[in-house]
């Protein structure tokens, strides 16, 4: 009977204990959150996108050690849902304080009216490159600080190309052509380059060195059947018609290092995170045979061919909560010394001139190729319907390569398209000049 | 009001608020979308939001893309439903015949792909279909015949998506299909056997106009996903090559919240709407003549 009694009791209590442990866990949870909330610093809100996001982490700490009343809430967005997330936030009035977006997206996110101004950031303009800062100045403004840059330069296989008499790389598009056919007359590779049809950076940046900006001086047209864009696109054509490159888009490239290290194709344009995997996927045997060039000029009129203005720059939304601090935390991820550093994390390039001088760039063979490129990019229009255009853009090269249209009817169509997209542009610009 | 009507209406009024929140208000404010030019500038501002009447069908109406897109979902409808409803009734023939073994199982199995996500399914078919590595191109080769390049060739393109999605669907289905057999009474296949009909003969003429009903309900609802396609090209192809795969809801999908023209985007819905109502309103037609 006790001992009974005992055990019952026993596990009375044990009861009893459960049932308060499951009542406080709540009010646990609760304590824990406010806790949180009651941190006395002034919060900034920073959505920065994929990889970047991940490691701009590991310098937050430096920036919260020399602003002491400032607490960095830092959220990693996935590249693909990146564009959506912030759209969907901007109308939802959910936007952070800072955000790291990509710099052909500045154009857009100003027609929101999403955007702060930045203009009086007191930044060094001069230390950055030209080219790339002219992407975040939408109608004179500005709009974002460049955070790192990605532009796109030739690479190439310097014993092929050696063996046909451009150890250096082609200076123009003459020599291009000339050291394509001789590739593949002497039967150096089976082809010359491999352009994909389905990346538009390679008309694009064939239009940008010669001399085209694709649409009209405001805007508001397109300007595809002026001479600049149709010697391009010609030049572009040329190459697949005397089957120099390969028809296929990137999806069927398998393997693009083991076609690069089999001589299946001795050029190919493309950024610089390939100088990574360049290094780590081509075999021991072939690291010293390849190299990259900046793009070939028109003619020799030019040093160099001009390349895209790529990357991705920090924004203050005109939303932002804490803009003064907000305002550091871009100033602070710009500093040179942040560049280099951003650098040796992630392997992106950074925007200023003065953060090229770190060893670990100026040094490398690749990366030259690039610094010098940089000097001569440019941005593409500041419209807010342009990634629309680049997509019609590619789609009419491909159409023109694989024979469905000519290259006369596919310019007059891109045109004609184009004029189309921007028709609300121009009854917007109509009325506010009203 | 007697009492009756009023309790009708008491019992009624839930459901018809909910239809009228969620169906009859989107569509409502659907339409009045597509008779807009809603895009990027007007979430900006709303001034910059401009009535256009009917502009929008009439440049859809007038656009290659929205052609291309109509016909190619079209022909997967076409091509793909009634191979995915002869495939369904084949499985489940051959689940349902008295010889069969482990039915369960075969049921289960046939059943599975239904129940996987789209995302998974399309994304392994990618890898099936790969030119070089891929098992499907593989197996070509050991027959002897030449490899194709299903996702990237604009004639395979189409085909290979079909294909997906028959396996994908035809389980569903079956089990509907089993069910209609299932109903049919044995004394009609005795029946049929006492007066000399053959297999054959016992099929077309006692299987198939007893699954009638049945017939109606998996094509109705076989066509109206199909007119919807979207995740397999988008998972796989993302519409290329040269737009041979791009469907009407992803050519939606695309203008909508890629490009953010709101409007047109609506035209496009209210488009394909009408098209399904058709479809249907056509197959009830064909059925009530049988």
């Amino acid at each position: 009977m006790k001992a009974e009694g005992r055990r019952q009791k026993a596990e009375g209590r044990t009861r009893r204990f459960l049932t308060s442990a499951f009542c406080l866990l709540p009010s646990a949870f609760i304590l824990l959150t406010c806790s949180r909330t009651r941190d006395p610093r002034t919060p900034i809100e920073f959505w920065a996108l994929g990889r970047e996001g991940e490691v701009v982490a590991e310098m937050i700490p430096e920036f919260e050690r020399r602003n002491p009343g400032v607490r960095v809430v830092l959220q990693q967005i996935p590249w693909i849902a990146a564009h959506e997330k912030l759209m969907t936030a901007n109308v939802g009035r959910s936007t952070p304080d800072v955000a790291q977006i990509g710099n052909t997206w500045i154009a857009e996110f100003v027609t929101l009216r999403a955007l702060d101004e930045l203009q009086s950031l007191p930044i060094d303009r001069a230390d950055f490159f030209p080219g790339i800062w002219a992407t975040n100045v939408v109608d004179g403004k500005l709009y974002g600080v460049p955070w790192y840059v990605d532009t796109r330069v030739l690479f190439y296989r310097k014993d092929l190309l050696a063996a046909v008499g451009y150890p250096r790389g082609p200076k123009t598009w003459a020599e291009w052509m000339d050291c394509m056919e001789r590739l593949r007359r002497e039967r150096k590779s089976r082809f010359g380059i491999l352009m994909p049809l389905n990346e538009h950076e390679h008309v694009e940046v064939l239009a940008m060195s010669a001399g085209s900006r694709f649409l009209n001086a405001d805007g508001t047209r397109g300007a595809f059947r002026e001479p600049a864009f149709r010697d391009a696109f010609a030049f572009y054509y040329e190459i697949f018609r005397r089957g120099l490159a390969p028809k296929v888009s990137n999806t069927q490239v398998a393997n693009l290092y083991q076609q690069f290290a089999q001589a299946d194709f001795a050029m190919h344009i493309t950024g610089p995170w390939n100088v990574g995997e360049f290094r780590r996927r081509l075999p021991a045997d072939m690291q010293d045979k390849w190299a990259t060039a900046p793009l070939p000029a028109r003619d020799a009129s030019a040093p160099t061919g001009i390349s895209m203005a790529g990357g991705a720059s920090l924004v203050l939304f005109r939303g932002a909560k804490n803009k003064a601090a907000a305002r550091k935390l871009i100033e602070f991820l710009s500093e040179p010394a942040q560049q280099v550093r951003f650098y040796e994390l992630c392997g992106d390039l950074p925007a200023r001139r003065s953060a090229w001088r770190a060893p670990a760039l100026a040094n490398d063979p690749h990366f030259p190729a690039f610094r010098t490129q940089l000097e001569r990019v440019a941005p593409f229009p500041a419209v807010a319907e342009w990634e629309q255009i680049a997509t019609t853009l590619y789609q009419h090269g491909e159409a023109a390569v694989r024979g469905a249209t000519t290259a006369q009817d596919s310019l007059a169509d891109l045109d004609r398209t184009t004029d189309g997209i921007l028709e609300k542009r121009r009854w917007v610009l109509a009325r506010s000049r009203r | 009001m007697s009492r009756e009507t009023r309790a009708a209406v008491l019992f009624l009024t839930p459901a018809l608020v909910v239809l009228g929140v969620f169906f009859f208000l989107p569509v409502l404010a659907g339409f009045a979308l597509s008779v807009t030019d809603f895009d990027l500038y007007a979430i900006g501002d709303i001034r910059n939001l401009r009535f256009i009447a009917l502009r929008n069908y009439v440049a859809l109406l007038r656009s290659d893309v929205f052609w291309t897109a109509f016909v190619n979902t079209l022909y997967f409808a076409l091509a793909g439903g009634p191979l995915t409803v002869a495939t369904s009734l084949g499985a489940a023939l051959l689940v349902n015949a008295k010889a069969a073994r482990l039915k369960p199982l075969f049921r289960t199995i046939y059943f599975a792909p239904v129940v996987t996500t789209l995302v998974a399914v399309g994304i392994v078919f990618r890898f099936l279909y790969h030119p070089r590595f891929g098992m499907i191109n593989r197996m070509l080769e050991s027959i002897g015949l030449h490899p194709v390049d299903w996702l990237s060739d604009p004639r395979f393109a189409m085909p290979a998506i079909i294909l997906v999605a028959v396996w994908k669907n035809f389980g569903y289905n079956m089990i509907i299909f089993i069910a209609g057999l299932q109903n049919i009474p044995d004394e009609l296949y005795e029946a049929a056997r006492i007066d000399g009909a053959g297999e054959w003969k016992q099929f077309r003429h006692v299987t198939l106009p007893m699954l009638g009903p049945t017939f109606l309900f998996v094509g109705i609802v076989t066509a109206i996903g199909y007119l919807q396609l979207f995740a397999e090209p988008y998972v796989m192809t993302h519409g290329g090559p040269l737009n041979r795969t791009l469907s009407a809801v992803m050519l939606m999908y695309q203008e909508g919240f890629r490009w953010w023209r709101m409007g047109y985007a609506a035209a496009i819905a209210f488009l394909l709407f009408l098209a399904i109502a058709a479809a249907t309103a056509l197959q009830m037609k064909l059925q009530e003549r049988r």
